[in-house]
């Protein structure tokens, strides 16, 4: 049993390093975040199987964490982006487009 | 013993990525992916730390490597540019060298350091053991770096937290909360 827990977190071991690749290799800016947001969703993976493994139960906070922390690193990456800043509410960025008229077309 | 044996070519396999990320953000031009790939070396790093059964450690790089500085660098990317100037095809061997003798000294140390777990090492053989004895008695928290942390030396965190709250108060009243408009795009729309 151990040993098949053990050939699990070796397989996601495997699939984060692919997706590194797909991180290194890009080539668009897109590729890279959906890689990166992969790779975080494998870690929390790789992390539960780990606590599995070694039988301790602490590693499962981390795993949560972490995809909270994933989550918000997505949205920020993605609204850096659309915005090209991190200083607005998105809520107040739309509000503002509304009020700009931007919606009425 | 047969899951320590397992779980040590986990380790292997965290710090052969950990390897390839570094050498990535060194050669890479492309920003953006440099930012993302610290972001991901904060990550692999914190999972290794949770397989050293350092779990506060992890915590708080996966708060702190993964989460904040992330989007700190994103937000230091938006006042430069998006690729960096290639490097100059100069050497410097002098620099080569310094880090060189650093590693090797690094490497000269090792064999000085404790063996993982031995029970007369400074970590062991002093208050620390103390600590384990009493924590469960007298707190109850399971973590004992816990336990130290926000009980037995609770006063100084909680210090430590005013003196970083009085700091980030400051900084945003001298710089502003961020949600005002900017003057140039004021200036745009008049």
């Amino acid at each position: 049993m151990e040993v098949v827990t053990f050939l699990v977190a070796l397989g996601v071991a495997a699939a984060m390093a692919i997706m590194l690749a797909r991180l290194f290799a890009g080539p668009t800016l897109y590729d890279r975040v959906l890689a990166m947001n992969s790779f975080g969703t494998k870690t929390v993976l790789f992390l539960l199987v780990f606590s599995a493994l070694v039988g301790r139960q602490d590693a499962i906070d981390i795993a949560l964490l972490y995809a909270l922390i994933n989550f918000v690193a997505t949205i920020a990456i993605l609204k850096f982006f659309r915005y090209r800043s991190l200083e607005i509410a998105l809520a107040q960025m739309s509000l503002r487009k509304a009020l700009d008229g931007e919606y009425e077309q | 013993m047969m899951d320590n044996d397992l779980t040590q070519y986990l380790d292997y396999a965290l710090i052969a990525m950990l390897l390839a990320v570094g050498f990535a953000i060194v050669r890479l031009r492309n920003l953006f992916a440099v930012v993302m790939l610290t972001g991901v070396y904060s990550l692999l790093s914190a999972a290794w730390f949770v397989s050293l059964d350092a779990v506060d450690v992890a915590f708080t790089e996966a708060a702190v490597g993964a989460g904040i500085s992330t989007v700190l660098m994103l937000g230091a990317m938006l006042l430069t540019a998006r690729e960096s100037e290639p490097a100059g095809q100069k050497r410097h061997w002098a620099a080569l060298a310094v880090v060189a003798a650093a590693g090797a000294a690094l490497f000269f140390a090792i064999p000085d350091m404790p063996v993982y777990g031995d029970p007369n090492s400074p970590a062991n053989a002093y208050v620390g053991m103390d600590y384990m004895d009493r924590t469960p008695n007298e707190i109850g928290v399971p973590n004992v770096v816990t336990a130290v942390l926000a009980s037995y030396r609770g006063y100084d965190t909680f210090g430590e937290t005013v003196v970083i709250f009085t700091a980030a108060l400051g900084v945003m009243l001298l710089l502003g909360f961020g949600t005002g408009r900017r003057e140039d795009e004021e200036e745009d729309e008049a």
